[in-house]
C-alpha cells in the first residue's frame, strides 16, 4: 500500500494554487487533508499525475460567521469548524453533523470543503449543505462559480467541480424563524461511516407548532437527499406531532441500496426510525424557550448528539 | 525433565508451596514497557533499513489457471533489482510448502506452493515476487507486471463446498480433506432413547486474528560464514529456522532465526513457513543482499489465515432434570484453500465442545472441506469458540424447552470436583488423552451467577420491559486444555556480574514474558527481577524450542525456566558451600548473595559464585578479583573441572508433561437490543476463569479484557464477507470491523486457583480464554432479550432486524419460555 | 520518468532534520526509514488503526495519510519526543506502564501521541471522556480498558505529581 508517483505543487497564494490547476487540467487533482484522497492512493485506486497541495494557502483556512450564516474556507479543518462557538450559534447543524464524521484526529487534518468535493453520499457534511440548501463556491483561473448544494452534488463520489477549478469556500446559511435541528445516524462502530444518517430541521410559529419539516438523507441515495416532510406534520406540536408518520413518508420515498453493512430493507427501516428520533428532537430544541425565534437549538445543554442517535 | 503424574491420592495437593516473600503472584510493571512506551521497541519493519524490499503479485481470482506472465513491462522501472515467479524456484522450494501437522483423518492434505505453480486457490495467492530498491518501487513493477489467468468456477461457502459440485482441487473427491469421527458410548441410541431430545442447525462464521503489526520477514545472508540470519515476526523462531534451513538445503546451524518484537499474533504467525518466509531469505542469499518484506494490512486480509466458520448439527438426549445422556454432534468445518496448519481447529472444535459438562454418550463427526477462500488456522481459542457456541447453544435450548433455568441446567451436567480427574475417553489435539486434571466447575459457576445478579435478573428485565427497553442476559462456560506439549526449554545463567540471563525458545507477541519468567526466576534464585533478563525466540540462545500457541507459553516455559533456574541454584549452593564451608542445604540466597541461614555474615554474592564456577579466571572484573579469597588451596590431583560438572553458572532444562492441563471459566454478558433499530449494546460482561496459581495477576487480566474485545468483536462486527465469485468485500480496517474503545465493554473478573496438578508451578494457560465463551454468551442474551432463537454468529443489527420480521411473519417460533409455555418435564417427547 | 526529489527540513521532536524525499513519501515512512524515529508504527495505511498518529503542530494526525512534502515547515512530534530531554517519561507513558495500558505495544505510540495532546486541552477528563478520547485508535490486545485506565492515571499525575491508584472502572 504505497501511493503511485505524481508531481507535487505547493503554490503558495490562490491565484498561483489557479495557475497550477489550469496547467494540469484533466490530469491534476487537489490535495486538501488528504483523508479521503490518501487513502485512495495508497491502495493503488487511482494515480493522478500531478497534486496540488492546497496546504499552504493559510488565506483559506477560516471559519466566518455573519447574520446570514457561515463561510467555511477550503483549508479550514473539520476540527476548526467544529471548535467555531460562533459558526455554532449560527448553524448548530454542523456540529451536529462534525461530531460524527470520523473520529478526531481525521478531523484534525480533513477539511470541511474537502469532504464536499468529494461527494461520498456517506458524508456528513453533504447532508448538512444539502438540507441547508448551501452553495459551493468554485474558482479557476479567470472566474468564480456559485453552485447550490442542489447542483453541486452530481453521483456517488462525483460533484460537479471540473478539472482546473478548485473549491474556495462553502456556504452554510442559517435557519430563518424558530427553527430546531438535529443530526442522528446508526453506524456499525462509533464514528465510521454511517448506515443510515439523518440531518432534521423542523421550524416552529410562535405557538410552537410546526410549520416545516425537513430532512436531509446520509448512505441511502447516490446523492445527498432531501425531503420536505411537513405535510405529515403541520400544526401539531412536538408533543402531539405523530412522527411515526413523518418517518414512514420518508422511508416510502428512499430507494436504498444493500451492502455489507446493511441490507437496503434495514437501511429503509432506519430511514423510518432515525427520521422520527431526528425531527422529534429538532422540534424539541426549536420550542426551546431559549433558543429564542432564529436558532436552530443548541446542543449545549442538551445530551451528546453521539448518544442521542441511534448508536450505543 | 519429564514430569510423571501423581497418584490420584496425591494429586489435589500437588501444587508445591512457594515461599515468600515473593515475586510471582505480584502484579509487577513489566520489563519490556521501558522499551515499548518509550518508542523503542524493535518490530520487524524497524529493521533492515537499507534492505531490498519485496512486495508480491496476488491472485485477483479465486481460483483460477496461471496462463502467462509478462514482466516485460515491469523491467524499465526505476529501482527494480529482480522479479521471481514459479518457473525461478530451485530444488526443494518449488516444492508445495510443508504439512504441519499430519493426522490419520486428514487422507486429503494439500499446501500451496511458494509462488504458484499452475492453479492458484484463493484470491491474495502469491504469483510473482518482485524485489526493488523499495515498496514503493516493487509495488510500481507488480502494477506493470500482467499475470494471464484462466479463470476457473470457485467453490465459496460451506454448503456449496459440500455439495461438491466443482472442486477446489481436482483429486480431492467431495473438497473433503478430512474426516474424523469419535465417539464414546452408543451416543445414537442415546439420544434415541432418552426422554426428550432436541436438534438445532448452527452457524458461525469466520473472523481472524487482525493482529495490529502484520507478517514480516528480514533476511541476511553471510556469504563468507555461509550463515543466514532470520528475522521473522513470528510465534516461532525455531520452526522458521528448520522450515528454511530444510527448504534452502541449509545446514540448521548455519541458519538463525530471531523474533524481534512482535506485534501481536493470536495464532495467525504460529504457521510456518510462509511463502515470504522461504522466498525472502532465498533471495537474500541469491542477491547477497539484505532482503525484507513487511506485509501490508490488505495482504494480511487476503492471503495470511482466517479461521471460525462452521456448521454445526447438534442432536441431543436429555432428561427431566437437563442431564445429557447422548450428544451427536456433526460439523462441517471451512478449511480454506490448503490445511497447512492439519485438521487442528476442527479437532479442538471437536473435543472441545464438551467444556465442564458430562454429556453422556457422545459422538463427534466432523468434515473438514476445501474452499477457495484464505485458508484457516488457529485464532486464539482455535476451534473452542465453535465447540462452546455448539455445547452452550445446546444447554440453553434444553433449558428452554424444559422450561428451567439456563444456569441450573448447566449446574445439572457438571462435571464435580470429586471426580476429578475426569476421563472423557477421547483423544484431544495432541493426540493423548482428554483428560481433566483439576478445576471446580460448579464453584465457577457459583461466583458467575453472584458477579453478574443472574437470579436478580428476571425482575430487571421486566423492569426494563415496563420502560420500553429489551435487555437479555447470556451465560457461557468452557474448559481449556492448556500448554500442550511436547516440550519447551529454559536456560538460565548467571554471568560474574551477578546478574541473571535466562532464555527461552518460544516467542512474545505481548504476552509479558520477559517479565513473567522474571518474576520465576527471581524466585527460584532469591535475586531481584530487575537483575534478570529473558530473551525469547531467539535460536542463537535456544535451539529447541516449539512455539506460543495454545496457551502454553507460561505453563511450558514458564516451568522449565523454573527447573533450570533450580539447577543453577543447586549449582549455586554447591559451590557457595564449598568456598563457605557450610553444608548447600543451610545456605539460602538473598538478595543475589549467598548466606548461611545460621549466620548470615556468612556469605558470598552470586557473582563471585559465577566466578568460582570456571576455573579459568582471569581478573577482568570485580568479581573476579574478590574470588581470590575464596580460592584455597587447589587439589592437585583432581582435573580443574570435576567429573560430570561443567564450567559455568548455568543450567538448561526441559519440561514435558504428559498431558495437557485444563483451565476452565465462564462468561456472563447482559445486552440491550433496540427495539426499533435493532443496535446491540453490551451491559454488562463479567468473567470467571480459574488458570491456576496466577503468576501475574495484573498481565492475566490483560489477557483477559483482550480476549473480550475479540469476543466482542467475534460475535456483533467481525466477519468475512465473501461474495459468491470469492471476492473478498471487506478486506481493510474501513470495513472489517474490529471494535475500537467504544464497542468494547470494562470487564469485570473474578478469579479462581485451583493449581494445577501437571506442572512444578501449579498454572494453567491464560491466553486465550477471555475470547472462547463469548459469541456462545452473546448469542444466549440475545435471543434472552428477543425470545427467539439465535443459531448464526455473528450477528448485526441488520440481521437481527430481519429475524425479528420472521419472527412477527410467524416464521421463526418464540422461545418456549415467551410463548408462556410451562415447565415442559411432563410433555411427550418432541422434535421440533 | 526519474522521480521528483524534495530536499525537505522537517522540526521532528525540537530537532531540525533534513530528507531528500520523492513527493509520495508518507510522512510516516520518512519519519520511519529516512529520518529512523521507528516509535511511529503502521498499521493499515489506511487511516483507520492510529498507530501512525503523530502530533502536527501539537495537534494528532495520522502520518499515513500525509506526504512527507506536506510536512515541511511545521513541528512534528513523535513519541519519540514525548518524554523529557533528560529521559524521564511522559506522564502518559508512565501511567501506560503503571496500567499496563499495553501489551504488545505496537498500537503504543498512537495512543501516546494522541493522550498526551488530548490531556493537554482537557486536563481531568472523566472516565467516558477518557473512552472518548482514544476512541480513534485500534488496539488488538488490551480490550483498551488498562488504556482508559492509564488516560486517567496521567491525568493524575500531570495535575498533582500525585502516586495515588486510579479506581476500576465502573461498568458502562
Ligand atoms: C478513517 C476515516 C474515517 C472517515 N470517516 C468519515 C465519516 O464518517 N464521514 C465523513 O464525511 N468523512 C469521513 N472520512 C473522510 C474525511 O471526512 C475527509 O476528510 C473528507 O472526506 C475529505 O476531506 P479532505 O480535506 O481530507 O480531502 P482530500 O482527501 O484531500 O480530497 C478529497 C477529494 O476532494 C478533492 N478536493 C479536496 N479539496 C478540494 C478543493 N478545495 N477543491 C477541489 N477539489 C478538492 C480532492 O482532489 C479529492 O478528490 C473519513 C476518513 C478516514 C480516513
Ligand atoms: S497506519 Fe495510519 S492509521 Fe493505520
Ligand atoms: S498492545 Fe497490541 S495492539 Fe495494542
Amino acid at each position: 500500500m504505497k501511493p503511485p508517483a505524481f508531481r507535487y505543487h505547493s503554490p503558495r497564494s490562490l491565484p498561483e494554487a489557479l495557475d497550477t490547476l489550469d496547467a494540469v487540467g484533466h490530469d491534476g487533482k487537489v490535495l486538501a487533508g488528504g483523508q479521503s484522497l490518501i487513502p485512495i492512493l495508497n491502495m493503488r485506486l487511482a494515480a493522478p499525475g500531478h497534486l496540488v497541495d492546497i496546504n499552504g494557502l493559510t488565506e483559506l483556512a477560516y471559519v466566518r460567521t455573519d447574520a446570514d450564516g457561515v463561510r467555511v474556507g477550503a483549508l479550514a479543518r473539520h476540527a476548526d469548524v467544529e471548535a467555531d462557538a460562533d459558526a455554532h450559534r449560527a448553524v448548530s447543524l454542523l456540529r451536529q453533523g462534525l461530531r460524527l464524521v470520523a473520529h478526531p484526529v481525521i478531523r484534525n487534518r480533513g477539511t470541511t470543503v474537502g469532504s464536499l468535493v468529494h461527494a461520498d453520499p456517506s458524508g456528513e457534511m453533504t447532508a448538512v449543505l444539502s438540507l441547508l440548501g448551501g452553495s459551493v463556491e468554485l474558482a479557476r483561473l479567470g472566474g468564480t462559480r456559485r453552485v447550490g448544494a442542489a447542483d453541486f452534488f452530481t453521483g456517488p463520489l462525483e460533484s460537479c467541480v471540473e478539472p482546473g477549478e478548485m473549491a474556495v469556500s462553502a456556504y452554510f446559511p442559517r435557519l430563518r424563524g424558530r427553527t430546531g435541528t438535529e443530526f442522528i445516524e446508526a453506524a456499525r462502530r462509533h464514528g465510521d461511516y454511517a448506515m443510515c444518517g439523518v440531518a432534521a430541521a423542523v421550524t416552529l410559529d410562535d405557538d410552537l407548532r410546526i410549520v416545516s419539516a425537513r430532512a436531509a438523507y446520509l448512505s441511502v441515495s447516490p446523492v445527498p437527499l432531501v425531503l420536505d416532510l411537513t405535510e405529515t406534520l403541520a400544526g401539531a406540536t412536538p408533543d402531539t406531532a405523530h412522527w411515526r408518520a413523518a418517518g414512514e413518508l420518508a422511508a416510502d420515498r428512499t430507494e436504498p441500496d444493500s451492502d455489507i453493512h446493511a441490507t437496503a430493507e434495514y437501511r429503509r427501516h432506519l430511514v423510518r426510525v432515525l427520521t422520527a428520533r431526528a425531527l422529534r428532537t429538532a422540534a424539541v430544541r426549536g420550542a426551546d424557550p431559549a433558543v429564542g425565534g432564529d436558532g436552530q437549538g443548541s446542543d449545549d445543554q442538551g445530551s451528546d448528539d453521539r448518544e442521542c442517535g441511534a448508536r450505543d | 525433565m519429564t514430569i510423571t503424574e501423581a497418584p490420584p491420592a496425591a494429586r489435589k495437593k500437588a501444587a508445591p508451596e512457594p515461599p515468600a516473600p515473593r515475586a510471582v503472584g505480584s502484579p509487577l510493571p513489566r520489563k519490556e514497557d521501558l522499551r515499548l512506551v518509550m518508542g523503542e521497541g524493535r518490530f520487524l519493519d524497524d529493521l533492515g533499513r537499507d534492505a531490498y524490499e519485496a512486495a508480491f503479485i496476488r491472485s485477483p481470482h479465486a481460483r483460477a489457471r496461471v496462463l502467462a506472465i509478462d514482466i516485460g513491462p515491469a523491467l524499465g522501472v526505476e529501482g527494480l533489482i529482480a522479479v521471481y515467479t514459479y518457473q525461478d524456484l530451485p530444488g526443494r522450494l518449488a516444492e508445495p510448502l510443508p504439512m504441519l501437522i499430519p493426522h490419520p483423518g486428514l487422507t486429503h492434505g494439500r499446501t500451496g506452493y511458494p509462488l504458484a505453480k499452475e492453479y492458484v486457490n484463493h484470491v491474495g495467492e502469491a504469483v510473482v515476487m518482485v524485489v526493488a530498491r523499495d515498496r514503493y518501487a516493487a509495488e510500481d513493477a507488480c502494477e506493470k507486471i500482467t499475470v494471464e489467468y484462466e479463470p476457473l468456477p470457485p467453490v465459496v461457502g460451506i454448503e456449496n463446498a459440500f455439495r461438491a459440485d466443482e472442486l477446489v482441487h481436482p483429486d480431492v473427491p467431495g473438497n473433503v480433506a478430512g474426516h474424523v469421527v469419535q465417539e464414546t458410548g452408543d451416543a445414537r441410541a442415546a439420544v434415541a432413547a432418552a426422554p426428550y431430545s432436541l436438534e438445532l442447525h448452527l452457524d458461525i462464521e469466520r473472523s481472524a486474528c487482525m493482529p495490529m503489526e502484520g507478517r514480516g520477514v528480514f533476511a541476511r545472508w553471510d556469504v563468507a560464514d555461509g550463515s543466514l540470519r532470520i528475522y521473522s515476526s513470528t510465534q516461532t523462531s525455531s520452526g522458521v529456522r528448520a522450515a528454511v534451513a530444510a527448504k534452502l538445503e541449509l545446514p540448521l546451524l548455519k541458519v538463525e532465526c530471531v523474533t524481534p518484537d512482535v506485534g501481536g499474533g493470536f495464532g495467525v504467525k504460529i504457521v510456518h513457513p510462509w511463502p515470504e518466509e522461504v522466498l525472502v531469505p532465498w533471495v537474500a542469499r541469491l542477491l547477497d543482499h539484505e532482503v525484507k518484506w513487511t506485509e501490508d494490512r490488505r495482504e494480511h486480509f487476503i492471503s495470511s489465515a482466517h479461521e471460525r466458520g462452521q456448521l454445526q448439527t447438534v442432536r441431543v438426549g436429555f432428561d427431566g432434570r437437563g442431564r445429557i445422556l447422548g450428544l451427536d454432534v456433526d460439523i462441517l468445518h471451512d478449511n480454506g484453500a490448503y490445511t497447512q496448519y492439519g485438521l487442528i481447529v476442527p479437532l479442538i472444535t471437536s473435543t472441545q465442545l464438551l467444556g465442564p459438562y458430562k454429556p453422556g454418550a457422545y459422538r463427534v463427526e466432523f468434515r473438514s472441506l476445501y474452499t477457495n477462500t484464505v485458508m484457516v488456522t488457529p485464532y486464539r481459542g482455535a476451534g473452542r469458540p465453535q465447540g462452546v457456541y455448539a455445547m452452550e447453544r445446546t444447554m440453553d435450548s434444553i433449558a428452554d424447552h424444559l422450561g428451567l433455568d439456563r444456569a441450573d441446567v448447566r449446574e445439572a451436567n457438571l462435571i464435580r470436583p470429586e471426580e476429578m480427574p475426569y476421563d472423557h475417553g477421547l483423544l484431544f489435539q495432541d493426540g493423548r488423552p482428554l483428560v481433566y486434571d483439576s478445576g471446580d466447575f460448579p464453584a465457577s459457576l457459583d461466583k458467575i451467577k453472584k458477579l453478574v445478579g443472574w437470579d436478580e435478573f428476571a425482575a430487571y428485565r421486566e423492569q426494563a420491559r415496563a420502560e420500553g427497553r429489551r435487555v437479555g442476559i447470556g451465560l457461557a462456560a468452557y474448559v481449556e486444555g492448556t500448554g500442550v506439549g511436547p516440550y519447551e526449554g529454559g536456560h538460565v545463567q548467571i554471568e560474574t556480574s551477578g546478574k541473571v540471563y535466562v532464555a527461552t525458545g518460544l516467542t512474545s507477541q505481548g504476552q509479558g514474558h520477559e517479565t513473567v519468567f522474571a518474576q520465576v526466576v527471581a524466585d527460584e534464585l532469591g535475586v531481584a527481577v530487575e537483575d534478570v533478563t529473558v530473551t525469547t525466540g531467539d535460536t542463537r540462545r535456544m535451539g529447541y524450542a516449539v512455539g506460543t500457541f495454545a496457551s502454553r507459553a507460561a505453563v511450558m516455559s514458564g516451568n522449565a525456566i523454573a527447573l533450570a533456574a533450580r539447577g543453577v541454584r543447586d549449582k549455586a549452593l554447591r559451590i557457595a558451600g564449598e568456598a563457605l564451608g557450610v553444608a548447600p542445604r543451610k545456605l539460602e540466597i538473598v538478595q543475589g548473595v549467598v548466606r548461611s541461614r545460621d549466620d548470615p555474615a556468612v556469605s558470598i554474592p552470586l557473582g563471585t559464585v559465577a566466578v568460582l564456577s570456571n576455573p579459568l579466571r582471569y581478573a577482568f572484573d570485580e568479581a573476579s578479583k574478590a574470588a581470590t579469597q575464596f580460592g584455597g588451596t587447589p587439589d592437585h590431583s583432581r582435573p580443574p573441572v570435576a567429573e560430570g560438572d561443567e564450567p559455568g553458572l548455568e543450567a538448561r532444562e526441559f519440561f514435558s508433561p504428559p498431558r495437557a492441563t485444563y483451565a476452565n471459566g465462564v462468561h456472563a454478558v447482559i445486552v440491550e437490543t433496540d427495539p426499533e433499530t435493532a443496535e446491540i449494546t453490551v451491559l454488562r460482561y463479567c468473567v470467571v476463569h480459574d488458570c491456576g496459581h496466577l503468576l501475574n495477576p495484573m498481565i492475566v487480566e490483560g489477557q483477559v479484557h483482550g480476549g473480550v474485545a475479540q469476543a466482542v468483536g467475534g460475535a456483533l462486527y467481525e466477519r468475512m464477507h465473501y461474495d459468491e465469485s470469492g471476492q473478498l468485500l471487506n478486506a481493510s480496517f474501513m470495513d472489517f470491523l474490529m471494535p475500537y474503545a467504544s464497542e468494547t465493554p470494562v470487564v469485570e473478573i473474578d478469579h479462581l486457583e485451583t493449581a494445577s496438578p501437571m506442572n512444578p508451578l501449579g498454572i494453567k494457560g491464560a491466553g486465550e480464554a477471555g475470547v472462547i465463551p463469548g459469541t456462545a454468551a452473546f448469542a444466549s442474551a440475545i435471543e434472552d432479550a428477543e425470545g427467539f432463537p439465535i443459531t448464526k454468529m455473528p450477528i448485526q443489527p441488520c440481521e437481527l432486524f430481519r429475524l425479528r420480521q420472521r419472527f412477527e411473519a410467524g416464521e421463526i417460533p418464540p422461545l418456549r419460555r415467551r410463548a408462556g409455555a410451562p415447565n415442559n418435564v411432563d410433555e411427550e417427547l418432541c422434535q421440533p | 520518468m526519474t522521480e521528483q526529489m524534495h530536499e525537505i527540513e522537517l522540526r521532528v521532536n525540537g530537532v531540525l532534520r533534513t530528507a531528500t524525499v520523492p513527493s509520495r513519501r508518507l510522512l510516516s515512512d520518512c519519519l520511519r526509514h529516512d529520518l529512523g524515529l521507528t516509535g511511529t508504527h503502521v498499521g493499515c495505511e489506511h487511516g483507520v488503526c492510529g498507530a501512525c498518529t503523530v502530533q502536527i503542530d501539537g495537534r494528532p494526525m495520522r502520518s499515513c495519510l500525509m506526504f512527507a512534502v506536506s510536512a515541511r515547515g511545521h513541528e512534528i512530534t513523535t513519541v519519540e519526543g514525548l518524554a523529557d530531554p533528560d529521559g524521564s517519561m511522559h506522564a502518559v507513558q508512565q501511567a501506560f506502564r503503571e496500567c499496563h495500558g499495553l501489551q504488545c505495544g505496537f498500537c503504543t505510540p498512537g495512543f501516546l501521541t494522541v493522550i498526551a495532546a488530548y490531556l493537554r486541552d482537557h486536563p481531568d477528563p472523566t472516565e467516558a471522556e477518557a473512552r472518548e478520547a482514544i476512541g480513534g485508535n485500534l488496539c488488538r490486545c488490551t480490550g483498551y480498558q488498562n488504556i482508559v485506565k492509564a488516560v486517567l492515571r496521567a491525568a493524575r499525575i500531570l495535575n498533582e505529581g500525585t502516586d495515588a491508584p486510579v479506581a476500576e472502572e465502573a461498568p458502562r
